[in-house]
C-alpha cells in the first residue's frame, strides 16, 4: 500500500489562491438607495400603518391579558395560579407535552427521512397523511378518539373489559394532542432534509460511517435548527391545544383539565383574575416560543450566509 | 491494487436504455485510469458502483482479484473525491479530514498526527480551524482530497474533482494531483468530461458514450488510432465526412477511399480527418498531386488563432472542412479568403459501421 508519508517532498507549486478568501460584500452607503425602495414619506406612512395595525391586533390584547391578570395585584395573581385545580392543570399540560413532543420528534424525523431519502409506493399518500391533522378541525380530531375508544366506540367494550381508560383520562388527552401536533416536526424537517441533499451522507458512508454515526454526526447537525424550530412549534401547540383535548377530556376538575381548559372554566365562573392569570402563563409560553424561533432562524440564516448550501 | 470491471450493467429505469451496458475494463495497479465521456455517458455511474454507492444490475468489480460486490460501501476502504466537494459544512477543516480516521476509532494522537500531515500535503496548515464555508473553491477541494486520503485508502476515486473550479485553479490542482500521484502511485480512477485533463493525467483512458465503452487505451492510442468515429471526434477536433460505398471504394466528397474487400455497395461510411493533418496548396499552380485523396474547394473564412490559422473550406461537392495551418506555412502560402485551393486528405480514416481500416 502506498504510504502517503513518502509523498512529503512532493507537490509544492504556486497555489495562487492559497490565501484568498471569498470576498465579503461591501456595505452600501446610506444615500446609495436602490430606486425600488421608494420615497421617504411613502416608507414612513407604510411603516406607521403596519405598526398601528400590529399594536391594535397583537400588542393591545397581549397587554390586556397581563393587565387583567395583575388587576388585583401580584399577590392575587400568584394565589390564582397556586389554586390546587390550576396546579393540577399545569401538571397535566406539562406531562402531556413531555410525552407528546419527544414522540412526535422521533416519528416526525423518521417520516421526513423516509420521504426525503427514499422512493417507495405510497410515498405521496404518506405526505398527504402527515398534513391530515392540519386540514381536519381539532374538534373532529378529538371526536375520532371518542369514536374509537369511548364506551360506545369501536374498541370501547374491549377496553372496559380490560379496565383500561383512554377517553376522559390522561391517555386520551395525550393521544389527541399527539395527533393534532404530529405535522409540526415532520413539516419543518422535510424541506431542510431535501434542501441539504445526499452528498455529505455519501461522503460519510465512503469514509466508513455507520448509519447511526451518519445520522448524528452528519445529517442531524445540518437540520438541527429546522428540528428545533419544529419542536418548539410542536410544544407550543401541545400546551395550547383546546379543541381536540376539550372533546376527549371530560372536564373532570383537577384530573383531566389542561391549562387551556382551566382558563375556560375559570372564565365561565367569572373568576377573571384567575382566568387571565392562567392565560398569562400560556402567553409567556408563546412569547418564549417566538424568542427561540427567532434565535433558530438567525442561526439557520448564519449557516446559509457562510455559503454552506 | 488493480481494479477489474466485468460486464457491468446498470439501468435506472425500465423504459430508458441502460445507463451502463456491459462495461469491461481494467484499471492497472499504481496508475491513473480515466473514464472519459460526455455527460450522461455513464462514467459517474461506473465510479459510484465501484465506490459502493450504487449496486450494479449485472456484472462485478474485482479489486486485487477479490470480488467486492458483496462488500458494503463502509467496508471498502476507498477514498472518494466529489465534484461538489461534499465537505461537512458544520465541521472544521481538521474535523473533516479526521472523519474517516474517527470512524476507524484510531487513537487520538495518531489522528492528530495524520491530520497535520495531510493538511501539510494539501498546503492548508494554517486553515485547520476554519469552516469549509470560509474557504475558496480550490481550498475546499484540497480539503476534499485530504479527507479522502487520510484513512490511507487502497483506491482513490475522483468524480470530476476539478469540475466546479475556475480554469486557473483547475490547472494548478491538476498539476498538484499529477505530482501527488507520481509520489504515491496510489491506484486512481478519475471521471472527467475534459479530454485535455484525461490526456494529461491518465495512464489509461476508457472512452464512454451512451452507456457503452467505446475504446480502452493509452492516451496516445486513443488520440492516434481512435477505434470509432465517436472517439475520433470526441478526442481532439476532427472533420467528419459522410459517404457511401460504390464500386469497391468509399465515395466521400470528391474522394475515392479504400474500404475493406467485400464491403457491399451502398454501405454508409464516414471519413474522419483532423484539421492539422490536412495539407493545403493553391489550386492551379501545376505541382499539385492529384491523387485519389485530393479534393478541391474554396476558402470561405480564415481565423487567426495565434500559433496556427484556422481555414473553413467549402469543397466543390458542398462538404465543409476545417483546416489548421501552422503560421509559418500560412505566411509562405499567402492565402486569401475566397481563393480556390486543393487539400490533401491523406490521413483520412474511413469507418464502415463499426469496422475500421
Amino acid at each position: 500500500m502506498p504510504e502517503l508519508a513518502q509523498a512529503q517532498p512532493a507537490p509544492r507549486l504556486p497555489l495562487a489562491e492559497l490565501d484568498t478568501l471569498p470576498t465579503r460584500r461591501v456595505k452600501t452607503k446610506a444615500g446609495n438607495r436602490p430606486a425600488l425602495r421608494g420615497s421617504l414619506s411613502v416608507r414612513i406612512s407604510l411603516i406607521a400603518l403596519a405598526l398601528a395595525f400590529l399594536a391594535l391586533m397583537v400588542l393591545l390584547p397581549l397587554a390586556a391579558v397581563f393587565a387583567q391578570a395583575l388587576e388585583k395585584g401580584l399577590g392575587a395573581y400568584l394565589r390564582a395560579i397556586r389554586q390546587p385545580e390550576t396546579m393540577a392543570a399545569i401538571r397535566l399540560t406539562l406531562l402531556t407535552a413531555l410525552l407528546v413532543v419527544p414522540l412526535n420528534t422521533v416519528f416526525g424525523v423518521a417520516a421526513a427521512w423516509l420521504i426525503a431519502k427514499y422512493r417507495f409506493p405510497g410515498r405521496n399518500l404518506l405526505i398527504t397523511l402527515i398534513d391530515l391533522p392540519f386540514s381536519v378541525s381539532p374538534v373532529i380530531s378529538g371526536l375520532i378518539f371518542v369514536l374509537l375508544f369511548g364506551s360506545q366506540g369501536l374498541c370501547g367494550q374491549w377496553l372496559s373489559d380490560h379496565d383500561i381508560k383512554i377517553v376522559f383520562a390522561t391517555p386520551g388527552i395525550v393521544l389527541a394532542t399527539a395527533f393534532v401536533t404530529f405535522p409540526f416536526v415532520a413539516r419543518e424537517v422535510l424541506p431542510a432534509l431535501q434542501a441539504a441533499g445526499n452528498a455529505e451522507e455519501e461522503a460519510a458512508l465512503v469514509l466508513g460511517a455507520s448509519g447511526w454515526r451518519l445520522f448524528f454526526r452528519v445529517t442531524l447537525p445540518k437540520i438541527r435548527w429546522a428540528l428545533i424550530y419544529g419542536i418548539i412549534l410542536c410544544n407550543a401547540r401541545a400546551m395550547g391545544e383546546f379543541g381536540a383535548v376539550s372533546v376527549v377530556s371530560g372536564h373532570i376538575r383537577g384530573v383531566t383539565n389542561t391549562v387551556p381548559l382551566q382558563v375556560e372554566i375559570l372564565y365561565n365562573e367569572y373568576d377573571f383574575v384567575g382566568a387571565f392569570a392562567v392565560a398569562s402563563l400560556l402567553t409567556l409560553v408563546a412569547l418564549a416560543t417566538l424568542v427561540v424561533k427567532k434565535v433558530a432562524e438567525r442561526f439557520q440564516g448564519a449557516r446559509s450566509a457562510e455559503g454552506l448550501r | 491494487m488493480s481494479v477489474q470491471v466485468e460486464d457491468l450493467t446498470k439501468s435506472f429505469s425500465t423504459k430508458a436504455a441502460p445507463t451502463v451496458f456491459q462495461a469491461n475494463f481494467e484499471a492497472p495497479s499504481g496508475g491513473i485510469t480515466t473514464l472519459l465521456g460526455p455527460s450522461g455517458s455513464g462514467k459517474t455511474t461506473i465510479l459510484r458502483i465501484i465506490a459502493g454507492l450504487e449496486s450494479a444490475d449485472a456484472g462485478r468489480v474485482l479489486v486485487a482479484g477479490e470480488d467486492i460486490t458483496p462488500v458494503p460501501v463502509q467496508k471498502r476502504g476507498f477514498g472518494l473525491v466529489f465534484q461538489s466537494f461534499a465537505l461537512f459544512g458544520h465541521m472544521t477543516v481538521r474535523e473533516n479530514v479526521a472523519f474517516g480516521l474517527r470512524t476507524q476509532r484510531a487513537p487520538k494522537d495518531q489522528i492528530d498526527a495524520r491530520v497535520a500531515e495531510l493538511l501539510k500535503l494539501v498546503q492548508l496548515e494554517g486553515h485547520g480551524d476554519r469552516y469549509p464555508g470560509q474557504l475558496s473553491g480550490g481550498q475546499r477541494q484540497r480539503v476534499g482530497f485530504a479527507r479522502a486520503l487520510a484513512p490511507r485508502p487502497r483506491l482513490l476515486l475522483l468524480d470530476e474533482p476539478f469540475g466546479a473550479l475556475d480554469t486557473r485553479v483547475r490547472l494548478e490542482l491538476r498539476e498538484w494531483l499529477r505530482l501527488l500521484h507520481e509520489a504515491t502511485h496510489l491506484t486512481t480512477i478519475l471521471v472527467t468530461h475534459d479530454q485535455e485533463e484525461a490526456l494529461d493525467l491518465s495512464d489509461r483512458i476508457v472512452v464512454m458514450d451512451a452507456g457503452r465503452i467505446q475504446q480502452v487505451g493509452s492516451p496516445n492510442e486513443i488520440y492516434q488510432s481512435p477505434s470509432t468515429p465517436f472517439v475520433a471526434s470526441f478526442i481532439g477536433s476532427a472533420n467528419v465526412l459522410s459517404g457511401r460505398v460504390s464500386a469497391g471504394h468509399a465515395q466521400v466528397a470528391s474522394l475515392s477511399l479504400d474500404v475493406p474487400a467485400n464491403t457491399p455497395d451502398g454501405t454508409a461510411v464516414r471519413a474522419i480527418v483532423r484539421p492539422h493533418d490536412i495539407r493545403i496548396e493553391r489550386a492551379g499552380n501545376g505541382n499539385g498531386v492529384c491523387s485519389r485523396r485530393t479534393a478541391a474547394g474554396r476558402i470561405s473564412r480564415m481565423v487567426n488563432l495565434g500559433a496556427h490559422v484556422k481555414l473553413d473550406l467549402a469543397l466543390t461537392t458542398g462538404d465543409a472542412v476545417t483546416v489548421h495551418v501552422a503560421r509559418r506555412e500560412y505566411d509562405g502560402l499567402g492565402l486569401v479568403a475566397g481563393e480556390s485551393v486543393l487539400v490533401d486528405l491523406e490521413s483520412a480514416r474511413v469507418f464502415v459501421e463499426d469496422y475500421v481500416i
